[in-house]
């Protein structure tokens, strides 16, 4: 118990990733808090892939990690700004209603 | 090593429980606040195990730049806020549902990964293994030059977001008045000032 392993951080992780895609689930209607949880998804992958590198003795895993980041960045500054212009043409941003492409 | 335990439970039981009030909470700025908590005790759990650098720059990137980005998005949306939690308990059973089965999924891997004999180093056998320098040193050895155009990638795919985001957002408005540059720097003296001869008592 008081020897912290891989096996501790891959349980927070795993937990860590469960929340994001339960709040997916959960929070059908707010696209923030959607986005919000895809970055918590997105940590849990980070931690993994940090945990794995620095127990094998590889940096490779750390630098993977800061492409997630940069990744997840990128595609926070994409979905804000459409969610932005959604709302300046809509009035609203409840999932629901996005229904403009019929898809 | 006591010590190293504690802190690890303590920034892994933070870390979750700000997690779960990310997805529970309220109001979207509540959420927002309880993201940043998590990051940061991700970085805690990060600098914990050896790793300063993602660490760092997962505070100046996800806390400086993303969630300040999420909190003025969500402060500048002028969002119904009681409308928006509508069907959060419709939507409960199936969410939990789904939940429990991926964590029970991801924990029966985590535990089929544990008996695997050797995985670990036969992992680890392969890929590059780095001298004991330090993490940024280490990292900048490998990023710099194995994985140079990898690096270069992930610019460019900064910048495509930034050019995205730029053309997204802008609007022009009809009605404004602007600065018009290209008239200010084509007058001439000749139409912008006339030199007038006055005569002495007579006026213009």
């Amino acid at each position: 118990m008081w020897t912290i392993g891989l096996g501790h951080y891959l349980f927070v992780s795993a937990v860590l990733f469960t929340f994001g895609v339960f709040g997916i689930f959960v929070n059908r209607k707010n696209v923030i808090v959607i986005l919000m949880c895809v970055e918590l998804m997105l940590l849990a992958v980070n931690i993994n892939l940090v945990a794995f590198s620095v127990f094998q003795g590889n940096v490779v895993g750390q630098i993977f990690a800061m492409l997630v980041l940069t990744v997840a960045a990128a595609e926070a500054a994409i979905g804000l700004a459409i969610l932005v212009v959604y709302f300046r043409n809509r009035g609203t941003i409840e999932v629901e209603d996005i229904s403009a492409m019929k898809g | 090593m006591v010590l190293q335990a504690l802190a690890f439970y303590m920034f892994a039981a933070v870390t979750i429980a700000s997690a779960a009030m990310v997805v529970v909470s309220r109001n979207p700025v509540y959420s927002v606040l309880f993201l940043i908590l998590a990051f940061f005790n991700a970085a805690g759990l990060f600098v914990l195990i050896g790793a300063e650098f993602v660490a760092m720059i997962l505070v100046i990137v996800y806390v400086g730049a993303v969630a300040v980005l999420f909190l003025f998005v969500v402060m500048m949306l002028d969002i119904n806020i009681a409308k928006l939690r509508e069907g959060f308990l419709d939507y409960l059973p199936i969410g939990a549902l789904i939940g429990i089965v991926l964590a029970g999924e991801i924990l029966v891997a985590l535990g089929v990964f544990g008996h695997a004999p050797n995985t670990l180093t036969t992992l680890g056998a392969t890929g590059a293994k780095v001298a004991q320098v330090e993490n940024t040193r280490a990292i900048g050895q490998v990023l710099y030059t194995q994985y140079f155009y990898l690096f270069q990638v992930a610019g460019a795919v900064l910048l495509v977001a930034m050019i995205g985001a730029i053309v997204l957002t802008l609007r022009s408005r009809p009605g404004v008045r602007r600065q018009k540059v290209g008239e200010q720097l084509y007058r001439t003296k000749a139409d912008a000032i006339s030199v007038v001869k006055v005569p002495s008592r007579g006026g213009v």
